[in-house]
């Protein structure tokens, strides 16, 4: 964990200093009257007059503290900035999960109880092109018929404009409203993705040996699936959904900056435009350790459900 | 070479990736020959057309400029192949040369190396991308080697995995023995022997970076207009997304098709390189 940590700090810091010209002549490249005296207090400021080692163990220092300086748009803490943020995506991202998770496992484990019929076949077309589709272009088209055409969705931002003249229920309504398109845009290739993946290894399963002595002994199908198979099948699964939190964080620049949702993705968007390196920075370090925890959790369920791990404690 | 005739025949018998195969073909002709196919310049502006539903003199009408849609999409195309070969061959590049000296060397520059792997998995892609272009020009050559230099990861584990087998199997040895440098151990005798889980690793990420880079123009920090790529129509598809579902709906089906014709590739080299799936069917 510590040395990915420090890893990931270097990889951003690195990735930042390829920048030509630095933060001062972003800032000042605007102005002319700028003098250099006035250029190197600016310099002095952020640091930037020190050797690239002690620059970076600076950086370090405070990013222990969370840290990351002010934002160059603004002006305010990169920190609350981010961490303002931080629930909406984390929402949006944790109700496409369940989503995802709600309609993938069915449809898998359905499409290799039944490997080979019309609903497999049509399971394994809609994987391919899920996995085919541009989120993106997956949203203008819902946008346009849900929103344009029969105009019963909202297309952008996650509350109406009214929304202080609603009563707690309407508000609630209307936030869901709001949520539908981006969540089912999110979920869509995780969807295609987790399908896939459920279905090879619940086939799997089913080919084993205690499968086998399960039927031997006369026990009712659905007792076999779902109690027997399913339970194996489901400890890969568990880890997939750890591992694609990074593929869902980054995914939501796209989605909510077409949907227009002031999450993490839409910030980090609108950072990369303006050149806000401290921000990038923040949300890029961020970004990661939310990836590790996301595969830390895969772990611990992993051990969660696998009592083979139980045992070895 | 025989073995070559087997998987172009394993490779045969699945129709759909055959399917992907032709199409990706018609693709490769439809880029090089997109001056002599497009009906019109895809850059020439017509104030009298514009936003003009598909038509028979546009037939799949025209953006808020007046061009043509169609020979936008067939212009894109050039875009969408050079990004996806390119980007994957930096990707091809980097991953192999990491993998197999990890693999080969093993111990602690194994351990380094992979360590280097997870730091730069660990990061979600786009926001690395999105980062790599911020403090870089956006163009069609920086999205090229970014797509490239954060997509390697795959490829050099699959790589490292390969080298890990092989190298303990007699044919290395026996060179060893013969005082093969390491050099041309790792690189004539150990990785042509490496490279089938890197074909489809290929073939399955220039899907990826076609997907990556259409995200990229669309959010106008790819190929910027009025150079024409399916991601940057798209723009203008939601720019005018209450009056004009065609420039919505046309480059985004071009990016599905062709996606999806290199999935298709890479599952059936996937199936038609796997020699476990072999035996079932000498005859």
């Amino acid at each position: 964990m510590i040395p990915l940590l420090f890893g990931i700090t270097l990889v951003t810091f690195v990735v930042i200093h390829l920048a030509p010209g630095n933060p001062v002549e972003v800032q000042t490249e605007m102005s002319l009257k700028v003098t250099a005296q006035a250029k190197e207090n600016l310099k002095r400021l952020y640091g930037l007059d020190k050797p690239l080692h002690v620059q970076y163990i600076d950086w370090l220092r405070r990013f222990v503290k969370f840290d990351f300086g002010k934002s160059f748009v603004d002006g305010r803490k990169v920190i609350d900035k981010i961490v303002e943020r931080i629930p909406v995506t984390l929402s949006i991202n944790i109700l496409s999960m369940i989503l995802i998770f709600i309609v993938a496992i069915p449809i898998g484990v359905l499409s290799a109880t039944k490997q080979y019929s019309l609903f497999d076949k049509l399971t394994t077309v809609f994987v391919f092109i899920g996995f085919s589709t541009p989120t993106f272009w997956l949203a203008l088209l819902l946008m346009i018929l849900f929103g344009v055409n029969m105009g019963i969705l909202p297309i952008s931002g996650i509350q109406s404009l009214d929304v202080s003249g609603m009563s707690f229920t309407e508000r609630i309504i209307d936030y869901a409203k709001h949520l539908i398109l981006p969540v089912s845009v999110s979920a869509f290739g995780g969807i295609a993705g987790l399908s896939r993946y459920s279905r090879s290894s619940m086939l799997e399963v089913i080919r084993q040996d205690y499968i086998r002595t399960a039927r031997a002994k006369g026990l009712p199908e659905s007792k076999i699936i779902f109690k027997h198979a399913l339970r194996n099948a489901l400890m890969p699964i568990v880890t997939i959904l750890g591992l694609s939190v990074p593929g869902l964080i980054g995914g939501g620049v796209i989605f909510e900056t077409i949907f227009a949702i002031p999450g993490m993705g839409q910030l980090f968007y609108s950072s990369t435009m303006s050149r806000d390196y401290p921000t990038i920075m923040g949300i890029l370090v961020i970004g990661a350790i939310l990836t590790l925890i996301g595969n830390l959790i895969a772990d611990i369920t992993y051990a969660l459900v696998d009592p083979r791990l139980r045992k070895k404690r | 070479m025989r073995l070559i005739s087997i998987i172009f025949r394993r490779f045969l018998r699945n129709k759909l990736s055959v399917i992907g195969a032709l199409i990706i073909v018609a693709l490769f002709i439809i880029a090089v020959f997109a001056p002599i196919i497009s009906p019109y310049d895809p850059t020439s502006i017509d104030v009298y057309n514009v936003l003009s539903p598909p038509s028979k003199e546009h037939i799949l009408g025209t953006d808020e400029l007046g061009r043509d849609l169609l020979s936008r999409i067939i212009w894109g195309s050039r875009v969408s192949l050079k990004v996806g070969f390119i980007a994957v061959g930096i990707a091809i590049v980097i991953g192999v040369f990491i993998g197999s000296i990890a693999g080969f060397y093993g111990g602690k520059i194994d351990g380094i190396l992979m360590r280097f792997v997870d730091v730069m998995l660990a990061f979600p892609t786009f926001f690395l991308i999105l980062a790599v272009i911020s403090v870089l020009e956006p163009n069609i050559y920086t999205i090229m080697v970014v797509i490239g230099i954060t997509g390697w990861m795959d490829v050099a584990r699959l790589v490292r995995a390969e080298f890990f087998t092989l190298k303990e199997r007699d044919f290395v040895y026996a060179a060893k023995a013969l005082g093969v440098s390491n050099l041309r151990l790792m690189f004539r005798h150990i990785l042509p022997n490496a490279l089938s889980p890197v074909f489809v690793a290929a073939t399955f990420g220039i899907a990826g970076a076609i997907l990556t880079e259409s995200g990229l123009s669309f959010l106008g920090l790819g190929i910027q207009p009025p150079e024409p790529s399916w991601g940057n129509i798209l723009t203008s598809g939601k720019d005018n997304i209450e009056v004009a579902w065609w420039l919505s709906l046309f480059p985004g089906l071009a990016i599905l098709i062709t996606v999806l014709s290199y999935n298709l590739v890479g599952e059936g080299l996937r199936d038609a390189l796997d020699p476990r799936l072999w035996e079932a069917e000498e005859d």
